[in-house]
């Protein structure tokens, strides 16, 4: 097909390109701009070439080795958050009611947590976990349970674990509700004549027919799980010690607190690089799933 | 294999059934005969997909029992009566291949797995699904999907009756008429029962040995399809079968002579005992009206002549009541005023909508 030539459009592309350019680019070129050069304060500027990110990829320096630190923690944090969330959201909207007004109800309560914004979740969690005036911590330590998340790197975990489960299991049973809703109950009387047993049923209907919108869940707790910084941060402020300093707290630590824009920056370009790796790891996961989904569901 | 008999059944969807209009379905007493090819035709919302829901255990009747030879069957699981049901729209399981989802029922019963393999490949043979065993069924075409759904019915030895819920809606007309002629084949091959449940009078009518037509919750009638054309047991079935559908004109009867409006119709019976109060109705399909040169027969008046392509069909009235009759191929009018010949045989009388039998000692069997 013969494509028409009109320069004229390049003036209708205009608007976007500069909104774009100042919105996205330029910010961004200016962190590129700081990661190549070092800062002793006084707005004084010396080029320190290609140095932060030869010293970030390597753990061996101070700055890698924190990088390398915190990048594992992200991952170990989103995998297990990823463990838990998911099978529980299943569950949980497997055993959420399928008509009458229990629908709205449940809906209504499981959504309230979504609702509720990250530094006001860090700051519940904060007074409920702790040992001397929360709920939550006092109750742990009544049972005679040793419990204390500003001292204790395990129950620091444990607690944003936990704080990140109650957040977000809700979005992953509500898409999977959705999931299964979509679902024609003829399946199940067929599945019913068949003969077919609970587990069956969840294997061969359930689980095919909710496949799509699981993809989508996983996505959507990574990115989130993987860019945490708020609610941690209220928490635990990255504590105690380094134990859940995640990525994108370190690199607030490095540019506001130490005032190292050039690490900071150099930090920030390459944490956006992985962000992005991911991204396109699952966009082309899901538009393949995709296809395979709309060739499956043709009618005809 | 075993003929279903329906006891008393009745059912309501709401908790609290009051009136006879919480009924979704009316008092049914009714036995499907094994090895008979049955349709259950009605309207969309008659009860058919109910009473079909009821045979397989997925709907739990409010009244009644449901009976397999002699087995109470009423408030057994769906999984535990020797049922099949295909429905209408496909359903297939996705991940599995068409072998698979053969011998899903099989496996969840645990059958033995070289008996399985061989049961497959018999009725994947008998269904044409031999190529496409080993792809997956999703990627299939809907009436390919619909074979697997009867194939994962058929695999079952023990099966007493299949049943169908429309299963032909989502399937293109031209393979619609191939897979109800295969269907047949399979009835007359496997000696089953299958109950098909349609809306389409010509599905009904082509497929079934007996068809079962309901209205309202209710059966309205029983018989093979030339029963249903030739003498509809009431209004709404005339209506419903054939088309156009039968002609209904209000009237006053008096013996053997019929008045609809002020013209005067002989009848083939006589109806002295009619019940008073009631309203009386005449029936006829359009088959049995022969327009005719003005002068013969009943004076009507044409509004419009229809050519259906094998007919042409008139729609007329007597006494300002609208009909349609059959043109004949020579016949000719100006104006709008002909004719109308009925064969008295054909006309029926309805009180209520409910046919009337009449009076005619030795006749009652050739009508």
């Amino acid at each position: 097909m013969d494509k028409p030539v009109n320069n004229a459009a390049w003036l209708l592309v205009a608007p976007v390109f500069l909104i774009v350019a100042f919105s996205a680019i330029l910010p961004i070129m200016t962190v590129v701009n700081y990661s190549v050069q070092d800062t002793f304060g006084n707005n004084q500027f010396f080029w320190n070439g290609l140095g932060w990110f030869q010293e970030l990829l390597d753990p061996t320096t101070e700055l890698g080795g924190r990088f390398l630190d915190a990048l594992w923690r992200n991952l170990l944090f989103s995998a297990i958050i990823l463990a838990i969330e998911v099978p529980l959201g299943i569950l949980v909207a497997l055993s959420m009611p399928r008509d009458g007004w229990k629908v709205a109800a449940t809906l209504v309560i499981m959504a309230l947590p979504l609702l509720i914004p990250w530094n006001v979740v860090g700051t519940i969690w904060q007074v409920f976990a702790r040992a001397d005036i929360g709920l939550g911590g006092w109750a742990i330590n009544a049972l005679g349970i040793d419990y204390n998340y500003t001292g204790d790197p395990l129950a620091a975990w444990i607690t944003i674990v936990v704080m990140d489960v109650w957040h977000w299991t809700s979005l992953v049973a509500l898409l999977c509700y959705a999931g299964l809703k979509s679902i024609p109950d003829a399946y199940y009387q067929a599945a019913r004549i068949d003969g077919a047993s609970r587990w069956a049923i969840f294997t061969t209907i359930q689980l095919p027919k909710m496949k799509r919108v699981l993809l989508i869940a996983v996505l959507l707790r990574f990115m989130d799980s993987f860019m945490i910084y708020t609610e941690p941060f209220v928490l635990t402020g990255g504590g105690p010690g380094n134990a859940t300093t995640f990525l994108s707290i370190d690199l607030v630590k490095i540019a506001l607190g130490q005032f190292d824009l050039g690490k900071a920056a150099a930090m920030s370009l390459v944490y956006n690089l992985i962000v992005l790796a991911l991204c396109w790891v699952f966009y082309t996961v899901m538009t393949n799933a995709g296809t395979e989904r709309r060739h499956e569901e043709n009618p005809a | 294999m075993a003929s279903i008999t329906l006891d008393g059944l009745a059912h309501a969807y709401r908790p609290d059934p009051r009136g006879p209009q919480d009924y979704a379905l009316k008092e049914i007493n009714h036995v499907w005969r094994q090895g008979g090819a049955y349709a259950l035709l009605g309207p969309s919302g008659c009860g058919k997909t109910t009473l079909l829901n009821i045979i397989s255990g997925l709907v739990i009747p409010t009244r009644g029992r449901i009976l397999f030879d002699d087995r109470d069957v009423t408030r057994l699981p769906t999984e535990a009566r020797n049922i099949a049901q295909v429905f209408q729209f496909p359903v297939v399981y996705d991940t599995m291949t068409v072998r698979e989802n053969l011998a899903f029922p099989l496996k969840n019963r645990k059958m033995p797995r070289e008996a399985i393999a061989r049961r497959v490949e018999e009725i994947a043979s008998r269904l044409d699904l031999t190529s496409v065993l080993d792809r997956k069924a999703s990627n299939l075409t809907a009436d390919a999907k619909q074979k697997i759904s009867l194939g994962r019915g058929l695999v079952r030895e023990d099966v007493a009756a299949i049943l169908f819920d429309e299963p032909l809606t989502v399937i293109d007309p031209h393979l619609k008429w191939q897979l109800r002629s295969s269907l047949k084949e399979l009835h007359r091959a496997l000696d089953l029962t299958m109950i098909y449940v349609t809306h389409d009078q010509t599905e009904a009518l082509t497929f079934a040995d007996t068809v079962v037509v309901m209205h309202d919750g209710a059966v309205v009638q029983t018989g093979t399809p030339e029963e249903l054309f030739e003498r509809p047991a009431h209004t709404f079935v005339g209506h419903f079968i054939g088309s156009p559908g039968m002609n209904v004109l209000p009237a006053r009867v008096a013996g053997r002579t019929a008045h609809v409006g002020d013209v005067a119709i002989a009848l083939d019976r006589g109806y002295a005992a009619l019940p008073a109060g009631e309203r009386i109705e005449l029936g006829v399909r359009p088959e049995f009206a022969t327009l005719a040169a003005p002068g013969t027969g009943l004076p009507v008046k044409v509004t419009r002549i229809e050519d259906i392509g094998r007919a042409r069909i008139a729609r007329i009235e007597i006494s300002g009541n609208p009909a349609a009759a059959m043109v004949p191929e020579d016949l000719s009018l100006d104006g709008d005023s002909a004719g109308l010949t009925l064969d008295p045989r054909q006309i029926h009388i309805y009180a209520d909508g409910v046919l009337v039998p009449g009076e005619a000692a030795g006749r009652e069997g050739d009508a």
